[in-house]
């Protein structure tokens, strides 16, 4: 019914390539665009943008930029949180460092330092594949995250070892530092969102994602019909830590103002990440966003329905909902092992089907 | 952009309950799981007691009742700012939120909301500068004071001087951990002793190879900045590679009964530092347990009560009961909001005679407030476990701190943040 082929006629080829093609699809893309950008900035207080929106903003874009790298083309990464780390300490330093610059250029440019460091990492990709590039990942975690607590030139030489994101405005408003409104953070993290999930959608839609996904499928028999593998899986590589390096300036920077390494960008957010993805659904946009607010937003309203709501003692409460998320994790992967992603595309069918299913 | 209408959907489930505001609100940031539960739990039991008991004995505080909400950061970040978020909204007068990690956090956004982050013995040293840091106060004592403390009773043990000797800090790898060692850096010199730092990774239940190189490099003094499940297998590794015990001092959040008890008699001798009298002689407990045990209103299993870290929790709860006291004094009105707190937070004196009066003689230091110093005098104790006797006994009297040495490099830090962060020195 919603889901209507007939009558929904293709004539021209870049008609036919649109993101889009189904119209009720990019109606209702329209209108999310347009009550994120339109009235969600008019409402948020400091509470939902903190503990909801943003988190989960930069939480997508790490989602996405990890799913390019193991969803689309099959390097299993466990480095996630070492590499947001380096563009957190990346973008400290060139707030720091240049004070002029706007914070944008900042974010973006800590995306780029965070391509190189990764591709530095993703060299061994060339050679080894699956569990073994895991544990390669899983040394730059280690080393990265040892690498920001022993060296103090990254930390400005600061007495705890802390990192404390200076104010910096964009367009004449606070989006760093105490004074920001909910309303700025908000929009600031929403519009790089945009910016990205358009790129990353296109990116995987064109040459190069198709170069990706050969690789995953069979790699030796991509190399045969053409696709060089060097430049694909680095280009991956790139790519996705460009996305994760830009997470970890936001996540630092916007969202939570100072950050500590050890803690912030451990092992756990590596895995944290990793469950979105895989949550969301592997090699999907959509998947991305789905797991990033499944994650995010499943424990905070855990914790006000469990605390708030039916007035549980704080530590029950924290208990009952690791065991809940934990638990809805494992039903997921027997239940629908494809994620989030692929329940929708079920249920994208079934509406096409609807009311006569075979 | 797909999902953000689910997001909304599932957003309008989330109901964040507001309480009446006509309440003193003070939340307690509390961890009751996670590495650090050890020390989070005997904390907020003891913060929540106290207030319980104000509650019941005496109607609140001038006639106000407290309102404690709790709510769980696990000792993690990012869940102490969804819980500062989720709790400044109904009218909070002061945060506690016993992290220094989460006190970096803070500093900066409740001095652009005006609210009173009151971080006793931890968080950041040079917050003890009024001058720069408006809205943070650390009195009694702080990390900086603490690291001189033990210092110093070092240098008693050895003739007054250090020269030539060698002393490791084993610490949690931290903002925590980390600030005590620009202190002992500078006091390295003073004294002529040689500083090994080896840091233990959080949450610090694997310490092996930190315990072999102090085997190996057999320094003469170890002091331990750790926090959690980390004390307990501190103190159990250095038992395990028999390093005397009477040469080992943890700050004051590495001595408590949890730390030293699962090492049994190894840990005998174990000294650490002690900011305030602990144990059940004190006329306090006889009020607590009537209004408070006995009726059921005990937080938390109630079975901490008595422990070095819920005398912690209830002093903290006990100072700022009497700074929210004394804004009311000042304002005239028992309902005191969040910037009139500050002000009794400024202009608070706790006496001897007052410390009497609240049932704790001689639990801790009497010290005074001012608008250049929210630090306080930073004196310590030194107490020793004896694992016979199963309980902490004080062996020295309140040490003052090397003020000299620490007085530099509390301005010279807090210089360093208001010029990151632009701001004007108060109080001219």
């Amino acid at each position: 019914m919603f889901y209507r082929e007939a009558g929904d006629f293709k004539t021209t080829y870049p008609e036919d390539a649109q993101t889009f093609p189904i119209r009720f699809d990019r109606v209702r893309y329209y209108a999310v665009l347009a009550v994120a950008f339109g009235v969600i900035p008019f409402w948020i207080n400091d509470y939902w943008a903190n503990a909801v929106f943003v988190p989960f903003l930069i939480y997508a874009i790490a989602a996405i930029g990890l799913n390019i790298l193991t969803g689309y083309c099959g390097q299993v990464s466990l480095g996630t949180g070492g590499f947001m780390a380096v563009g957190a300490y990346a973008c400290y330093k060139l707030m720091t460092g240049f004070p002029e610059v706007s914070i944008l250029i900042h974010v973006l440019l800590a995306g780029g330092i965070t391509a190189c460091v990764g591709v530095l990492f993703g060299l061994p990709s060339l050679r080894i594949k699956g569990f073994y590039l895991a544990v390669a990942t899983l040394a730059a975690q280690f080393f990265l995250v040892w690498l920001f607590n022993k060296v103090p030139w990254f930390y400005n030489y600061s007495a705890s070892g802390q990192i404390n994101a200076p104010e910096r405005t964009v367009l004449g408003h606070f989006v760093t530092g105490p004074n920001t409104s909910a309303a700025a953070k908000y929009l600031f993290c929403l519009v790089i969102l945009f910016a990205l999930a358009w790129m990353a959608r296109n990116l995987t839609r064109g040459t190069i994602g198709r170069r990706w996904m050969a690789i995953r499928d069979m790699d030796i028999a991509a190399e045969i019909i053409g696709v060089n593998p060097l430049t694909a899986k680095l280009s991956a590589f790139a790519v996705s830590s460009f996305f994760i390096g830009v997470a970890g300036a936001l996540f630092f920077a916007v969202y939570l103002g100072a950050a500590e390494v050890g803690e912030v960008f451990g092992i756990n957010k590596s895995f944290l990440v990793l469950f979105m993805v895989i949550i969301g659904g592997l090699g999907s946009i959509f998947g991305s966003f789905a797991g990033a607010a499944f994650l995010v937003l499943l424990p905070v309203l855990l914790k006000n329905v469990l605390v708030e709501g039916m007035g549980w003692p704080t530590d029950l409460a924290a208990h009952i909902e690791l065991m809940i998320v934990g638990g809805l994790i494992v039903v997921f992967l027997i239940a629908e092992p494809h994620g989030l992603a692929q329940l929708w595309r079920v249920a994208k069918e079934k509406l096409r089907l609807w009311p006569f299913p075979h | 952009m797909k999902t953000t209408f689910a997001t909304l959907a599932a957003a309008a489930m989330i109901a964040v309950a507001a309480p009446a505001s006509a309440d003193l609100v003070v939340p307690n940031l509390s961890y009751r799981t996670g590495p650090f539960a050890a020390g989070g739990i005997p904390y907020a039991d003891g913060f929540n007691d106290y207030f319980t008991l104000l509650n019941e004995r005496d109607g609140g505080i001038g006639g106000e009742k407290v309102l404690v909400p709790e709510c769980e950061t696990a000792y993690n970040t990012e869940k102490g700012v969804e819980c500062y978020e989720a709790t400044k909204g109904s009218g909070a007068l002061v945060y506690n939120p016993l992290s220094t990690g989460i006190t970096y956090q803070l500093i900066p956004k409740v001095s652009a909301d005006g609210i009173t982050l009151y971080t006793p013995g931890y968080g950041r040293t040079s917050s003890a500068n009024g001058k720069v840091f408006e809205w943070v106060f650390n009195y009694p004592a702080n990390y900086w004071d603490g690291a001189s403390v033990a210092v110093k009773h070092l240098l008693d043990q050895n003739g007054g001087s250090l020269d030539g000797k060698t002393i490791a800090l084993v610490f949690h790898n931290s903002a925590y951990g980390k600030e005590p060692i620009r202190t002992l850096t500078e006091l390295s010199k003073k004294h002529g002793f040689k500083l090994t730092e080896i840091p233990v990774d959080s949450p610090g239940q694997e310490q092996k190879s930190q315990w072999l190189q102090i085997r190996r490099e057999k320094p003469d003094y170890v002091l331990f900045w750790g926090w959690g499940v980390m004390n307990q297998v501190a103190v159990q590794e250095a038992a395990n590679i028999r390093f005397p015990m009477e040469n080992m001092i943890g700050v004051w959040w590495s001595g408590s009964e949890n730390d030293v008890k699962p090492a049994g008699a190894a840990a005998n001798g174990y000294k650490s530092l002690a900011m305030h009298g602990t144990g059940m002689d004190y006329p306090v407990y006889a009020d607590l347990k009537q209004y408070v045990l006995d009726a059921g209103k005990a937080a938390g299993a109630g079975d901490q009560v008595g422990s070095v870290l819920y005398s912690r929790g209830m002093y903290a709860a006990m100072v700022i009961s009497e700074a929210i006291r004394k804004a009311q004094e000042l304002a005239g009105t028992s309902a005191v909001n969040a910037a009139q707190v500050r002000d009794g937070f400024e202009a608070l004196e706790i006496t001897e005679e007052r410390m009497a009066e609240l049932g704790l003689p001689n639990f801790g230091q009497p010290f005074a407030a001012s608008c250049e110093d929210h630090g306080g005098p930073g004196a310590a104790l030194i107490q020793q476990w004896d694992a016979a006797a199963g309980k902490w006994n004080l062996i020295t009297d309140f040490i003052a701190p090397d003020d000299e040495v620490l007085d530099a490099l509390v301005l010279e830090d807090s210089a360093a943040y208001a010029a990151e962060n632009g701001l004007a020195e108060r109080c001219n």
